[in-house]
């Protein structure tokens, strides 16, 4: 990031977009949302958003397919045994370590 | 005069009971954000830069996206939307506080303590017995505050230092942790799978399938979680008592 003016607009438009959305309802809120669906949708979510950010691109993170799938494996084992978000991270990163270093070595 | 001291000692036990329920959320966002900030230094951005996002947003999905757009150089519209869709969730949340917050928390207070809801303040607050006063909610925030913006400060000097073959392979952390957030409530419940599942495919689409792949990252990611959640909300309707739970 060379530009640091338009660092500073990314970073007003992101931090006033978050705040507005947090404050403003917090604000003026008196009363509890009616409609079920916008419940549900909203419930629905967090959820969403994880699984869009996550796929493909945790295919791309390391910088090569084979240790970035190690990660992924690891990842999603420990994660269906509902290991702590800690250990689940660390660990993906070390297959991917051992996967980019094993690559080094026999390369 | 006796008012007055009464007043301040309960200033006091409030403030400090806000501080140690904020203990351990700043423990986890410590390391949470470490990652983040390794990530800002892998893509360019430098640990001032870093520091200020976080200090600023105090979130992560949405500050994972927002970096994502600034490298790629996208537009400002584009980052605003992002944002807007990505932390609509604190919307809600802050329509459920209101609801729980005494008489002491209103006016400015309101403005200031509305920057501090995060999922895990937002859930310890509503977790509370009785109404929450505006003393409680300053130190809880507080903390969690210092956790998130100095362990990004800590993560983008780690990734300043780290030989490569560690920093790309840490890149992987944020996904393996964003695995962690899904696959247990996926597991549960078959309705949170299928919109998960519904989000991954509609975001592979934007990524490989020709034409549609030219829209840009943060509206793909838009697009597919309104998309998969308001389709959610159509075919599995959540049961009170689950939303209720979520809530709380």
């Amino acid at each position: 990031m060379k530009d640091t003016g338009v660092f500073f607009i990314y970073l007003a438009v992101m931090a006033g977009v978050t705040y507005l959305i947090r404050a403003v309802p917090f604000v003026l809120c008196k009363g509890k949302i009616k409609s079920k669906y916008i419940r549900d949708f909203l419930y629905y979510v967090p959820m969403a958003v994880l699984g869009a950010m996550t796929f493909p691109d945790i295919f791309y993170a390391t910088g090569s397919y084979a240790s970035s799938i190690a990660g992924f494996i690891v990842a999603c084992l420990l994660a269906f045994f509902e290991k702590s978000l800690l250990t689940v991270a660390i660990s993906a990163s070390g297959a991917a370590l051992a996967v980019n270093l094993g690559m080094m070595l026999f390369k | 005069m006796k008012g007055v001291r009464f007043y301040a000692a309960g200033y006091m036990s409030n403030f400090r009971k806000g501080l140690h329920d904020g203990i351990p959320i700043a423990l986890g966002y410590l390391s949470v954000s470490f990652t983040f900030g390794l990530q800002c230094i892998a893509n360019g951005l430098s640990w001032w830069q870093a520091f200020l996002i976080s200090l600023t947003n105090l979130t992560s999905a949405g500050q994972f996206a927002g970096l994502g757009i600034i490298t790629a150089g996208s537009g400002y519209f584009e980052m605003a939307c992002t944002q807007l869709v990505i932390n609509m969730r604190y919307a809600l949340m802050g329509l459920s506080l209101s609801q729980k917050t005494d008489r002491t928390v209103r006016g400015v207070h309101r403005w200031c303590i509305g920057f501090g809801i995060t999922d895990e303040i937002f859930a310890v607050a509503m977790g509370s017995k009785r109404e929450v006063s505006n003393k409680y909610l300053y130190g809880l925030i507080l903390l969690p505050v210092i956790g998130w913006s100095g362990g990004t400060l800590l993560g983008a000097l780690a990734g300043a230092v780290l030989p490569d073959a560690v920093r790309s392979a840490l890149c992987i952390a944020i996904y393996g942790m964003f695995l962690a957030l899904i696959i247990p409530p996926a597991k549960k419940s078959s309705a949170v799978m299928k919109v998960i599942l519904i989000a991954v495919a509609l975001s592979c689409c934007f990524r490989y399938v020709p034409v549609i792949n030219k829209i840009s990252g943060g509206f793909a990611i838009i697009i597919s979680t309104i998309a998969a959640a308001a389709l959610g909300a159509l075919l599995f309707p959540v049961p009170e008592a689950d939303t209720k739970e979520a809530a709380e």
